[in-house]
């Protein structure tokens, strides 16, 4: 054979057998988290986990989520429109992986505004107002403080409520969580258990639509 | 003549070995950071420094052969084997963990594969850095008769 044919045949050899690889691992992925799935639900939806949507839908969709994420944060909008376009049929969970550093204070707020009815409205807040309190990867938690009142809450309590050890027990519990399903970035989501295998909102909605059509 | 040829087409399949070995580290730490999502620590990063080129060069080297591969070769694949041999001694834990360079991010002693026990990334590292050093030194001492 000539040198340049067992160079090409070579190149080609191992390029195929890269993309095999990628082909085996992501099935072997997408088996083991369906078996997940299967086995072990609680690792996906915990009792204390928040949820929106109709208890009847039968695409959970699992988001791992930091409010100090600013692709959280634009990813919001966009699962919101999902879940109005395919009215319920999707339940949304919402988990914690708050890899920011000091990104736990603003899960602690959420978790102390539920206790106020007021969940959804102090998420969107922070989504919203995410870019004047936790720019460029840099969380300020003080800064926060003053976009709150406009989802309608009780600031002095909000400040008693968020040190509540359950509310650290919690997060601590999502973190270990998302350990074991591999959660490495936010968002990290999961449509009745199966990850995306690549990210992006059309691989999202995608996968969505795919489990709306199977499941209904 | 043909004994010339003989010896130019040992030189060749040992520059082309040396190219697969690259190859294959080089898609393989890609395969492990980017399909498997391991994040890289630092002295993972200096080793691919020194590996990633060496594809290119080796490749570079093999049409027509050029003997002075080694000289280009040889001093990314010693310098690229150095990190490989520290990290080595750092994640087997012969140095201890506090004189280890990278103190944010990505711990460089952490086990992220273990391959049938016993083979870890930065082994594979250390193996192929030495292969190919070995490689290169046995073309040297080759071309020098």
């Amino acid at each position: 054979m000539r040198k340049q044919n067992i160079v090409l045949t070579s190149s080609s050899f191992l390029i195929l057998l890269f993309v095999l690889g990628v082909y085996i691992y992501k099935n072997q992925q997408v088996m083991k988290y369906r078996f997940m799935a299967q086995e072990n639900a609680s690792t996906f939806v915990r009792e204390h986990s928040q949820t929106l949507g109709s208890d009847d839908a039968k695409v959970y969709l699992v988001e791992f989520s930091d409010p100090a994420c600013e692709t959280c944060s634009a990813f919001h909008p966009f699962v919101k429109k999902l879940m109005a376009v395919n009215p319920g049929k999707i339940k949304l969970v919402v988990r914690y992986a708050p890899f920011h550093d000091g990104a736990d204070y603003f899960v602690k707020i959420l978790e102390a505004a539920r206790k106020q009815g007021k969940y959804w409205e102090t998420l969107e807040v922070m989504y919203k107002t995410q870019r004047y309190w936790a720019s460029h990867h840099n969380p300020q938690p003080q800064l926060i403080w003053k976009f709150l009142p406009s989802a309608g809450l009780d600031l002095e309590k909000i400040r008693n409520d968020m040190n509540d050890p359950e509310i650290a027990k919690l997060i601590k519990q999502d973190l270990a969580d998302a350990k074991t399903l591999n959660v490495k970035k936010t968002p990290g989501f999961f449509v009745n258990g199966k990850p995306l295998h690549s990210f992006g909102y059309n691989q999202l909605k995608e996968l969505v639509e795919a489990e709306i059509k199977e499941n209904y | 003549m043909t004994n010339l040829d003989q010896a130019s087409n040992a030189n060749w399949t040992i520059i082309f070995i040396c190219w697969i070995i690259a190859s294959v580290s080089t898609l393989g730490s890609l395969f492990f950071s980017e399909i498997m999502e391991f994040p890289p620590c630092a002295l993972c990063w200096y080793q691919r420094i020194f590996m990633f080129p060496l594809v290119l060069i080796f490749l570079t080297g093999l049409f027509p052969f050029d003997k002075s591969i080694v000289k280009y070769a040889l001093p990314l694949a010693i310098l690229g084997w150095c990190f490989a041999f520290y990290h080595y001694l750092l994640y087997s834990g012969i140095i201890p963990e506090s004189l280890q360079p990278c103190s944010q991010g990505v711990s460089c002693s952490e086990t992220y594969l273990d391959l049938f026990g016993f083979l870890t990334i930065p082994m594979l590292s250390l193996i192929s850095f030495s292969t190919i050093v070995t490689l290169l030194f046995i073309l040297k001492r080759r071309l020098s008769k």
